[in-house]
């Protein structure tokens, strides 16, 4: 494995850190709910995990994390989540993001409004991580 | 208890922040930049450690001093690194260290 600094403080610490700040996004997109966090914020961190190896060890070496053609796909995808949600339930007959109306059989409103949250910010946090990884790349011209 | 807990935190506190000034004045009268990066990087990690030292006597034994303490070894984890990743970078660029036959002419 050919590093690009040559450095291998450097790669010794990025290729440990970085697992640990993606733990740390995870943990600040879940605690979003109780606290300061959110689907937004974890994502920034997801992507700076991932972008410090591509700093730290390579492009190329880095394409096993997030390969580069993918990340516009995954952007896509979450966007498609995110507002896919709130049409669903503009379609069953409530507001835009009026989750209450979601046809999820067998739940309260209450609940549904609860895992509901959840789900449009695993949206959110796909599609900022995938787009700031998207701009990383393109940054680069490659 | 609570007394010795609380100047145990001030004293740390102040420790700190005397790195933080000392790393501070190195930073602005150092004369060039590898001795710069050796002010900010070692100094700042030692004044930013003391400073969350200070500040886990201050909180007691709880789960806001384990963040606190998760902080500490991450920062000395991270910014040695960063620091030697600026002067590596500058070196391999090319960038000459300061000598002192310079200031003379």
């Amino acid at each position: 494995m050919k590093s690009q600094t040559d450095s291998p403080i450097i790669e010794v610490a990025a290729r440990g850190l970085a697992p640990v700040i993606q733990l740390i996004g995870i943990y600040v997109f879940f605690h979003g709910h109780y606290g300061p966090g959110g689907g937004f914020q974890g994502g920034v961190l997801l992507a700076a995990g991932v972008l410090l190896l591509r700093m730290a060890v390579g492009f190329e070496n880095s394409q096993v994390q997030v390969p580069s053609r993918k990340t516009l796909i995954l952007c896509s995808v979450g966007a498609l989540i995110f507002a896919g949600t709130g049409l669903v339930a503009l379609l069953m007959g409530g507001n835009f993001m009026d989750y209450a109306h979601l046809p999820v059989p067998g739940m309260e409103a209450a609940d549904i409004r609860y895992y509901a949250i959840l789900f449009i910010e695993i949206g959110v946090t796909m599609a900022v991580m995938t787009a700031l990884i998207s701009i990383y790349d393109d940054l680069l011209g490659t | 208890m609570e007394s010795i807990t609380n100047a145990l935190a001030i004293i740390f506190v102040l420790l700190g922040s005397f790195f933080m000034l000392v790393g501070s004045i190195g930073v602005v009268r150092f004369p060039d930049f590898y001795s710069r990066a050796h002010a900010s990087g070692k100094v700042d990690t030692l004044g930013i450690l003391l400073f969350i030292i200070g500040l886990m006597f201050f909180s007691g034994l709880n789960l806001i001093s384990l963040k606190l303490l998760l902080i500490a070894v991450f920062v000395a984890m991270t910014s040695p690194v960063a620091a030697h990743a600026l002067a590596r970078r500058a070196l391999v660029f090319g960038l000459k260290p300061w000598k002192k036959k310079q200031e003379e002419k």
